[in-house]
């Protein structure tokens, strides 16, 4: 499954494509993440689920990989002051989303006495 | 292998650890190492981040200046967000989710703003698209566009509907009521329409900052007034579905700046929420629609009084301490009013009362108890409740009839037995929890006010039921007491 899924970000790498197959490619990757996300998620127990929902917030954090090229870019003037902006706010889900799970998840498991 | 290609594998490998990271999300001890995973996979697509092109040149031509801003940045966010999962109460979990989609979403439509912004900004992308126009070779720009314009919109809506979802959990007086007018419907239909239209004006008009603006303002407004009608306890359907959202903003933000791992991280939440929206409408047994647009419309069930009349019995913390005392077997059914009262350590020293006499205690868990998924499940494990003893409503429902005590704290209409019963409820066919079968049932409850779904309970009438009305954690401690007293 995780290899299906990866296997475009591999083709990546290998060639530069035309807009099109860019744009195909992409809608692949989302499509077979969609559905591995489902796959995946359909097996996580109900008791879970709120550490499953504060955990893949973190991961949505992830936009950060955009904010943090617009920043460093430093492009122009304004595009920067967005995307710091967009580095505090999706820093602030990532770390706060992970900390958290992590502290929930803590609270799952029986303390050592 | 070129700068690009080392970077794209660091993309991969995040990408497969956050996978890996949901894998593990099956039991709480492989959870946390599937956490540090997750964890693992961000800082490498973060570092890996910092060696993109245009962050490289622009580190050759303006020296240490953008990772000082980076840094800047990292440093403020992390402090905030760590602040934040360290304070925050368990009680509070729902609002500090919300909170954190909000900024997820908020995040990703920025991004889309500062790409929009460079690219039309700087004189040679000005012309390059300008020319592009004029040749007809929209290719690039379309899939550029398209994405850009669906992250503000996803994202501003998120922002501003996880902000109103917070102001809601946390009953800020403003927002406790669910704004009901039939008048709402117009307003989001109108806003709907004019985000639609802003949407396919930027798509006609690629280079125009102002419109993609305008889109967002729609948007945030959109967010807000489709959030403003939804009640209290429909808020874990609004969570999950807020959620999703924010996978689904940072997933379009990867069509914008054209990177895999953002839509594969993006999917994945995307397809979590989307899965946790809809066990969530199943298990208050209503459709998606109704919960978002419905509100919850008038109710044909039974007159309060007639159910009630008469049969109601009130009972003392002595009384009900003398029908514990015989238990063999307790069943403990948490509802969102466990939380509000904070009587999740109360709750645990008495199930730790009952097992010194002998008896076994568990918990029924009812999906949407609370509000968010799994929130009761996160009290109890707050009150050191062993992992084991919290059962799902499939499992645990079959071991009522050879349950002596069910204590109900704080739940209402997950246990109302007319959605069993009654077909003309607005509740029938919602799933459960039979406590009506146990042999004797106490409900600890301020008062006989409604639930969210406004409907009376026959369970607080029946023969086998004892009402014990007080605030939950004063109403656990007194039994308790009364229960080591004698």
């Amino acid at each position: 499954m995780v290899v299906i899924t990866v296997m475009p970000l591999l083709a990546e790498a290998v060639a530069a494509e035309d807009p099109a197959g860019r744009f195909i490619r992409l809608l692949t990757v989302f499509l077979l993440a969609m559905w591995v996300g489902f796959e995946v998620i359909t097996k996580v127990p109900q008791r879970l689920h709120t550490p499953l929902t504060s955990g893949s917030n973190a991961v949505s954090g992830i936009t950060a990989v955009g904010a943090i090229v617009a920043t460093g870019a430093l492009a122009t003037r304004f595009g920067s002051l967005l995307g710091f902006l967009a580095v505090v706010l999706a820093m602030i889900n990532v770390v706060g989303g992970f900390v958290v799970t992590h502290r929930m998840l803590g609270m799952f498991n029986p303390k050592k006495k | 292998m070129s700068t690009h290609a080392w970077i794209n594998l660091a993309y991969l490998v995040a990408a497969m650890l956050f996978i890996v990271a949901f894998k593990l999300m099956t039991g709480p001890r492989t959870a946390t190492r599937g956490n540090f995973l997750g964890a693992a996979g961000m800082a490498i697509a973060l570092a890996a981040a910092c060696f993109e092109q245009p962050v490289t040149e622009s580190l050759a031509a303006h020296g240490a200046w953008p990772l000082v801003l980076l840094g800047i940045a990292a440093v403020i966010g992390s402090a905030i967000g760590g602040v934040m999962a360290v304070k925050y109460p368990m009680t509070g979990m729902p609002q500090m989710v919300a909170l954190l989609n909000g900024f997820g979403g908020a995040a990703s439509a920025l991004v889309a703003g500062a790409e929009l912004w460079n690219m039309t900004a700087s004189a040679a992308h000005g012309d390059a698209t300008r020319a592009a126009l004029a040749h007809g070779e929209l290719a690039p720009w379309t899939q550029f566009i398209i994405a850009t314009a669906l992250t503000g919109l996803i994202g501003a809506v998120t922002f501003w509907g996880s902000l109103v979802a917070f102001a809601k959990l946390e009953e800020l007086p403003r927002f406790k009521k669910a704004w009901t007018d039939p008048v709402r419907h117009w307003v989001n239909l109108g806003l709907a329409g004019l985000t639609a239209a802003l949407g396919i004006g930027l798509c006609v008009f690629p280079a125009s900052n102002l419109l993609f603006w305008a889109l967002v303002i729609a948007a945030s407004a959109l967010g807000c007034t489709l959030t403003l009608p939804i009640g209290g306890a429909d808020m874990p359907v609004v969570i999950c579905l807020l959620n999703s959202y924010s996978g689904l903003a940072a997933a379009a933000a990867g069509f914008v700046i054209d990177n895999s791992v953002l839509v594969i991280a993006g999917s994945l939440v995307g397809a979590s929420g989307l899965i946790l929206t809809a066990i969530m409408c199943q298990a208050m047994n209503r459709s998606l629609v109704g919960v978002l647009f419905g509100g919850l419309g008038t109710t044909t069930a039974a007159n309060a009084d007639d159910v009630y009349a008469g049969k109601v019995k009130s009972a003392s913390a002595e009384e009900i301490a003398m029908v514990l005392e015989g238990a063999q077997r307790v069943v403990i059914v948490p509802g969102y009013g466990l939380a509000v009262a904070q009587a999740q350590h109360a709750v645990r020293e008495l199930a730790s009362a009952l097992e010194k006499r002998g008896a076994t205690v568990e918990y029924a868990i009812h999906p949407v108890a609370g509000r968010m998924p799994g929130h009761m499940n996160v009290l109890l494990a707050e009150a050191d409740i062993p992992y084991e003893k919290l059962r799902e409503m499939d499992d645990i429902n079959p071991t009522f009839p050879e349950t002596d005590v069910a204590i109900v704290v704080g739940a209402n209409d997950v246990v109302n037995p007319a959605a069993r019963t009654d077909p003309k409820s607005p509740i029938a066919g919602m799933p459960i929890l039979d406590v009506d079968k146990a042999r004797t049932v106490v409900v600890v409850k301020r008062s006989l006010s409604p639930g969210f779904a406004g409907i009376p309970n026959p369970l607080f009438a029946a023969d086998n039921t004892l009402m014990y009305f007080a605030d939950g954690k004063k109403a656990i401690l007194d039994l308790t007491a009364a229960l080591e007293k004698g």
